[in-house]
């Protein structure tokens, strides 16, 4: 496994000298990143972006350690002696179990909770705009919220400075990842990741088939050391024949408590539709609210809402991991604004796509001896666009992608399968460089904040 | 027809006058919803119906992936009973829905925005938070953009 970890990047790095942009080998010999190299929160990624943890694993090793130690011990110590003396299934059995548990735990760990990218420039000064229209003006204005009516209650969603947005509800922000993420539930050490919308279900599945699994280790290595003791011996030789057993019994034992009562919570939660985050807080508890108020999000009915939970659609990861960021296209003017992340320039390699668009609009608006205001004026931005994106970041990609709008499987050889479709989003992106080329007002033209442009994250990570 | 060889020139022809941003309706909770509410912006760009009629089919379009029925269980408890692997070679009912949506925008944008001066962003790029609308304004006269935008086509490729 590839360990390509998150790394600053050094801005002096990325800016070219205006002769380089005119130089267009020089731009081939730039390697095309990959927006995961730039993502702004606190998270390690590997595979080249398919698999996302925190940048703190936590204990994740020590959680892998003891399930596949005690494991281990079972099959190797215990599943022998009662093979012969019971049934071949326990063994099976705890094969089953065991793989669910590490797919699970796996799962929850290298998936992206429900990370939220961070605010364009532009839509957060178009959130500035309206809260200084309707709040005081003061250097420091107080904890920004907004009011809001679900299901006829008055919910409040808090600015997050870090993401310049508005929290949608349920949503909080990761303070130890430094992402807001979807209904987040809480930061699992022992996962080493955030437990949000889009990994909840598979914490879940983890608790519950660990508990199952412990119980069921827990049970087997009583019945081998009881049946071991009733052959004659005593208690102390039986653990003597087997001290393997003693081991697992410990570690058992010492979990059990535990995950059992871990998963009698989250039983509890998912049956009421709650996270952690507002059991914790108590934010629909009977003692903050009125009688008239409860959780809204509820749908007052057990079986409901275990199935919304669990079984609801999977929602996209809304962060493009491994879309490609566009190189940037360096003037002067762009080179002086860059900031301590690296521009996101949106010229990638599927403006093209767009301008195919606009192109085709235009050509047909003009066969028709008419050209309406709008045509030529995208027009021409979209071709500054291509211009702008220069070879390196038009090779066969682009072509394949500008296919794409005809269908997806075109585009499939040159782009990878985990990223097919994704340039095909960044065609409406083509908005931005072109703007910027042609008007650099200081609004438009700053760099943008890492995290724009999530894309659909077509197969969800392992 | 004039010909436009100098991109400079075009650069002049078009500009992002301003960025609407309709923001997400959370009033039947945390589902996909956009407000349908008409930006002051954009009334002198297009009318009101074909704004609304845009952002309720995207709204539906939502409403169509998040639906929780027989089929969105279904597709829950094969996964789960896979052990989640099922992931890695079938394409969720959610993403074969946002394909749908890109698809539909797209086309919107050619039929009824660019026209207008208009691009819409899909939200997807955006983090489902915002539908942005993109104004152009046109700066250059109407006969010298003309001209650029057949060359464009020839220039670009």
């Amino acid at each position: 496994m590839k360990n390509c970890e998150y790394q600053q990047i050094d801005p002096r790095a990325l800016s070219v000298s205006p002769s380089s942009v005119q130089n267009h080998t020089e731009k081939k010999v730039q390697r095309l990143r990959r927006k995961w190299e730039v993502f702004p929160g606190k998270n390690r990624f590997f595979c080249d972006g398919r698999i996302i943890l925190a940048r703190q694993s936590g204990i994740l090793p020590v959680t892998l350690g003891l399930i596949v130690v005690t494991c281990g011990l079972f099959f190797a110590f215990d599943c022998p002696f009662l093979v012969t003396h019971l049934t071949v299934f326990i063994p099976v059995i705890g094969g089953v179990l065991s793989l669910f548990v590490v797919t699970s735990l796996l799962r929850t760990s290298f998936t992206d909770p429900g990370i939220l990218p961070r605010a364009t420039p532009d839509e957060a000064a178009d959130i500035e705009k309206q809260i200084d229209n309707s709040g005081s003006s003061t250097y420091r204005p107080p904890p920004r919220t907004k009011e809001i009516l679900i299901n006829q209650q008055v919910v409040k969603l808090k600015y997050c400075f870090t993401c310049k947005m508005f929290r949608p509800p349920r949503t909080s922000h990761c303070s130890l990842c430094d992402n807001c993420v979807e209904r987040f539930d809480h930061h699992c050490p022992w996962v080493g990741n955030c437990v949000g919308k889009r990994n909840y279900r598979f914490f879940y599945s983890f608790i519950i088939s660990l508990s199952f699994l412990t119980s069921f280790i827990f049970g087997c290595v009583v019945t081998h050391i009881t049946l071991r003791s009733q052959d004659g011996k005593s208690l102390i030789q039986a653990i003597q024949e087997s001290p393997a057993s003693v081991v697992e019994l410990v570690i058992c034992f010492f979990s059990i408590w535990s995950i059992l009562g871990l998963s009698g919570f989250h039983t509890y939660l998912v049956a009421s539709n709650l996270t952690t985050n507002e059991d914790i807080k108590g934010s629909w508890s009977s003692k903050r609210c009125t009688e008239e108020s409860g959780n809204p999000y509820s749908y007052n009915n057990i079986m409901t809402n275990c199935c919304v939970t669990l079984c609801g659609p999977m929602p996209p990861s809304l962060i493009d991991r491994r879309g490609f960021l566009p190189l940037v296209a360096a003037s002067p003017a762009t080179e002086t604004e860059l900031p301590p992340f690296p521009v996101k320039n949106d010229t990638n390699m599927c403006t093209k796509s767009t301008k195919d668009v606009l192109e085709r609009l235009v050509r047909s608006l003009d066969s028709r001896g008419r050209c309406p205001p709008g045509a030529p004026k995208t027009t021409p931005v979209a071709v500054e666009i291509s211009a702008a994106a220069t070879p390196p970041a038009e090779r066969s990609p682009p072509t394949g992608c500008s296919r794409q709008h005809a269908g997806r499987h075109t585009a499939a050889a040159p782009c990878p399968p985990f990223a097919r479709g994704r340039e095909r989003r960044d065609s409406f992106q083509s908005s931005n460089p072109a703007f910027r080329l042609a008007s650099p007002s200081p609004s438009l033209s700053r760099t943008f904040i890492l995290g724009e442009a999530p894309d659909v994250g077509f197969i969800p990570p392992p | 027809m004039s010909t436009f060889h100098n991109l400079q020139e075009l650069r002049h022809s078009a500009s992002l006058a301003n960025k609407v941003f309709i923001q997400r309706d959370y009033s039947e909770g945390t589902t996909c919803r956009f407000q349908t509410k008409f930006p002051s912006e954009l009334e002198s760009r297009i009318e009101r119906t074909l704004f609304e009629d845009t952002v309720k089919t995207l709204n539906n379009y939502y409403a169509e992936a998040e639906k929780i029925g027989g089929q969105s269980y279904l597709e829950g408890c094969l996964a789960c009973a896979t052990a989640y692997l099922i992931f890695l070679c079938m394409e969720t009912r959610y993403e074969k829905v946002l394909k749908k949506i890109a698809k539909y925008i797209q086309e919107q944008n050619e039929k009824v925005y660019a026209p207008r001066g208009l691009l819409v962003t899909d939200p997807i790029d955006r983090g489902m938070r915002v539908i942005e609308i993109s104004i152009y304004e046109d700066r250059g006269s109407s006969g010298s953009s003309s001209g650029s935008s057949s060359v464009s086509g020839s220039t670009a490729r």
